[in-house]
C-alpha cells in the first residue's frame, strides 16, 4: 500500500507528465475520429503558427496564477500593444520602434496593475477587470475603431525573424518554446520564481522569511504585460492585419490552458510544462471539434466544459481535503433524496 | 560599519545572548510590559510561562525585533542596540530566529526549497543550485531531525510531514542558519502526543547544538522538563525566576495558579 502511494506519488511529481499523456491520447483520438485531417502534417503547421500567441500568454499567466493573483487585462493588452505594432509599422514605417512601443506598453500596463494590487491594495481581480477595460478602451481611441491591414509585413527583416516560415515550420513557435524554457526557469530555478510561489501559497510565510511581497508582484505582473505584448506582436505579424477587439478570444482560452495543465486555482503550486501541454490541448479541441463536424457553436461549451473537468479534477488529486468534501457534498445530495421517503 | 556587524563581531566574549533592562511597553493605555528585566545566557533554555495576556508575546516581539518598547533597553551580546535601527531583519542578521507557530512553511512547497528560502543557495548566475540545496536538505532531515525512512525525502512537500515534524524542519532551518537564540512560540500547540514528544527532543537538540533558547509553552510539564531556567511572567511583571531544579512541577503549578486565581479576585 504504502509502496503503491509513494509510486504515484513519484509519478505524480515528474512534471506535467499526466497532462502530456492527456495530449496524446487527444491527439490519437483525433486521428482516429478524422485521419484524413490528423495524419497529415499540415494540421501540425497550423498548430504550430496558431498556438504560440495563446502559449506564450498562459505561460506568462502561470507565474500569476502561481502567487495566487489573477490577471484579466491581456486581451486589452493583446490590442493596446497589437495596435502599437501596427501604427508604426503602417504609419510610421518603423516596424522596430512598433516592436519597442508594444513591449514598452505591456510592461506599463503590467506595472500599473502591481501597483495597484501590490501596493494600493485593491484584489488583482477587480485591479486588471478595470485596467482591462481602460487599455482596451484607449485602443479604441487610438485606433479610432479602424483596423490597419499589414499585407506587406512579409517584406520585413522583423517579420521572417519573428514569424516567418523554415520551409513550412513556422518560426514563431520557437520564440514561444524559448518563452517557456526561460520563464521555466525563472519559475523553477530563481529567487523570484521560488518567492512567488512561497507568496501564492501563504503570504504570511513569505513575509516571515523575508520576501519582498510587494516588489515580487510588481515584477510579476510587469513580467505578465510584457509576455502578453510580445504574444500581441506574434499574432498582428501573423495574421498581418491588426483589428480592436483581436484579443477579446483569448480570456477564455488562456485561463483555460493554464488550468488544464495542473496550476493549481489557490496558487502555490504550477506547471509551465502542464500550460504548455494544456495551450496544445486548448487549440487542438477547437480544431479537433470543428474537423469532427460539431458545429462551431459548440466549441466554446465544450471548451468551458473542459476548463471545469480540468480544474475540478487536478483539485481532487491536489487538495485530497477539499476532494473529499465535494465528493461527500454531491453524495450527500443524492443520498438525501434516496433516503428521505422511507421515513 | 553597521550596528548589526557591529554586535556580530564582538564574537567570543559575551555572556548574554539577550538581555532586556526595564522594559516598558504600553498600547494605548494598557501596559502589556512594565519594567521587566530579562536574560537569556549563552546555550540557556529559558521558559517563559504565564496566563493569557501575561506578557510573553510582546515579550518576544521585542527580542525578535517585530515591536519597539516604550521604555528601557535592549542588549545583544552584551552591547546596546539602537532601538530605531532595531528590526525583524536586524534580529536575522545578529542570528536571533523566531518559529512562530503555524506561519514559517509553505505547504505546497518541497522541503528543499522551504529550508533555503529567503537564503538561496545560488550558483554564478544567479540560478538556484537545486542539487546542493536538496543534498543539504537530505543531510538535515536526517541527521538534525532524524527522519528516517518512512518515505520522507528533500522532495516530500510540507503537508506530508505531521505537526512535530513541520516544528522540527523549521528548528532545523533556525539551527542551520546558525541561530544563536531560536524563539519557540508555542511549538507544541494544537498537536498529539506522540508529536510533543518529538518536537521536546528538538528543543533538547538546541541545547545540545550548544545554542539558546527562549520556549513559550501553556504545557507546564513540557516546559519544567527542557528548560534550564523558568520565568513567571504576570501581568506584564516578572513574577518569579526559578533555576532548573528549584521548583517542582507541582510547585510550579500551583504558583501559577494561585495567580490565576489573585486576578479573578482582584
Amino acid at each position: 500500500m504504502a509502496d503503491g502511494e509513494s509510486a504515484r506519488i513519484r509519478f505524480l511529481r515528474i512534471e506535467g507528465l499526466p497532462i502530456l499523456a492527456v495530449l496524446l491520447a487527444l491527439v490519437v483520438a483525433f486521428m482516429i475520429a478524422a485521419p484524413e485531417v490528423f495524419l497529415a502534417y499540415r494540421i501540425y503547421m497550423s498548430f504550430l503558427a496558431t498556438v504560440p500567441p495563446l502559449l506564450v500568454m498562459a505561460v506568462g499567466l502561470t507565474l500569476v496564477i502561481a502567487s495566487g493573483e489573477i490577471d484579466l487585462s491581456f486581451p486589452s493588452v493583446i490590442a493596446l500593444s497589437g495596435w502599437a505594432l501596427a501604427y508604426c509599422t503602417h504609419q510610421l514605417g518603423s516596424p522596430l520602434l512598433g516592436l519597442v512601443f508594444a513591449l514598452g506598453a505591456g510592461a506599463l500596463v503590467g506595472y500599473v496593475n502591481g501597483i495597484l494590487v501590490a501596493r494600493v491594495g485593491i484584489p488583482s481581480i477587480i485591479a486588471t477587470l478595470a485596467t482591462q477595460f481602460l487599455w482596451g478602451g484607449l485602443t479604441t481611441v487610438f485606433s479610432q475603431g479602424l483596423s490597419y491591414s499589414l499585407g506587406e509585413a512579409d517584406q520585413l527583416f522583423l517579420w521572417h525573424l519573428l514569424v516567418g516560415r523554415i520551409g513550412p515550420f513556422p518560426v514563431q513557435s520557437l520564440w514561444a518554446l524559448a518563452v517557456a524554457v526561460v520563464l521555466w526557469f525563472v519559475l523553477n530555478r530563481r529567487r523570484f520564481g521560488e518567492h512567488l510561489l512561497f507568496i501564492g501559497d501563504n503570504v504570511k510565510v513569505a513575509e516571515v522569511v523575508g520576501v519582498n511581497v510587494a516588489r515580487e508582484k510588481i515584477r510579476m505582473f510587469a513580467l505578465m504585460g510584457v509576455m502578453s505584448a510580445f504574444a500581441a506582436v506574434l499574432l498582428t505579424f501573423e495574421n498581418r492585419n491588426f483589428f480592436n477587439t483581436q484579443g477579446s478570444g483569448y480570456l477564455l482560452e488562456v485561463m483555460a490552458a493554464v488550468f488544464i495543465g495542473g496550476t493549481s486555482v489557490f496558487g502555490g503550486r504550477a506547471s509551465v510544462v502542464g500550460t504548455v501541454a494544456g495551450s496544445f490541448i486548448i487549440v487542438r479541441v477547437e480544431a479537433g471539434l470543428v474537423a469532427t463536424g460539431l458545429q462551431g457553436f459548440w466549441v466554446r461549451a465544450v471548451v468551458g466544459i473542459v476548463f471545469l473537468a480540468a480544474v475540478v479534477g487536478h483539485l481532487i488529486i491536489e487538495e485530497p481535503e477539499r476532494g473529499r468534501v465535494l465528493i461527500r457534498t454531491v453524495s450527500g445530495r443524492f443520498a438525501f433524496h434516496r433516503k428521505t421517503p422511507p421515513r | 560599519m553597521t550596528e548589526a556587524a557591529k554586535i556580530g563581531h564582538v564574537g567570543q566574549e559575551w555572556r548574554h545572548i539577550v538581555r532586556l533592562e526595564k522594559v516598558d511597553m504600553t498600547f494605548g493605555k494598557v501596559q502589556a510590559l512594565s519594567e521587566v528585566d530579562f536574560e537569556v545566557g549563552r546555550n540557556e533554555i529559558v521558559g517563559l510561562v504565564g496566563d493569557n495576556g501575561a506578557g510573553k508575546s510582546t515579550l518576544i516581539k521585542i527580542v525578535s525585533g517585530v515591536l519597539r518598547p516604550t521604555a528601557g533597553s535592549v542588549w545583544v551580546r552584551d552591547h546596546v542596540v539602537d532601538l530605531d535601527e532595531y528590526s525583524v531583519r536586524m534580529a536575522h542578521e545578529l542570528r536571533i530566529e523566531t518559529v512562530y507557530q503555524g506561519q514559517t512553511l509553505g505547504e505546497k512547497q518541497p522541503l528543499w526549497r522551504n529550508l533555503f528560502v529567503g537564503r538561496q543557495i545560488v550558483g554564478r548566475f544567479g540560478f538556484i543550485d537545486v542539487k546542493k540545496e536538496k543534498e543539504i536538505a537530505g543531510r538535515l532531515l536526517r541527521q538534525a531531525i532524524g527522519l528516517r525512512g518512512e518515505g520522507i525525502t528533500a522532495d516530500s512537500t510540507v503537508r506530508d510531514l505531521s505537526g512535530g515534524e513541520r516544528q522540527g524542519i523549521a528548528i532545523a532551518r533556525a539551527m542551520y542558519f546558525d541561530a544563536d537564540l531560536i524563539v519557540l512560540d508555542e511549538p507544541t500547540a494544537a498537536l498529539a502526543v506522540s508529536e510533543v514528544r518529538k518536537v521536546l527532543t528538538f528543543v533538547e537538540g538546541v541545547k545540545a547544538a550548544g545554542r539558546a533558547c527562549i520556549y513559550i509553552e501553556h504545557n507546564l510539564a513540557h516546559v519544567h522538563e527542557v528548560a534550564d531556567r523558568l520565568v513567571i511572567l504576570d501581568r506584564g511583571k516578572v513574577a518569579g525566576e526559578f533555576a532548573k531544579g528549584e521548583i517542582s512541577l507541582n510547585e510550579l503549578t500551583e504558583q501559577l495558579i494561585k495567580l490565576h486565581e489573585g486576578h479573578t479576585r482582584g
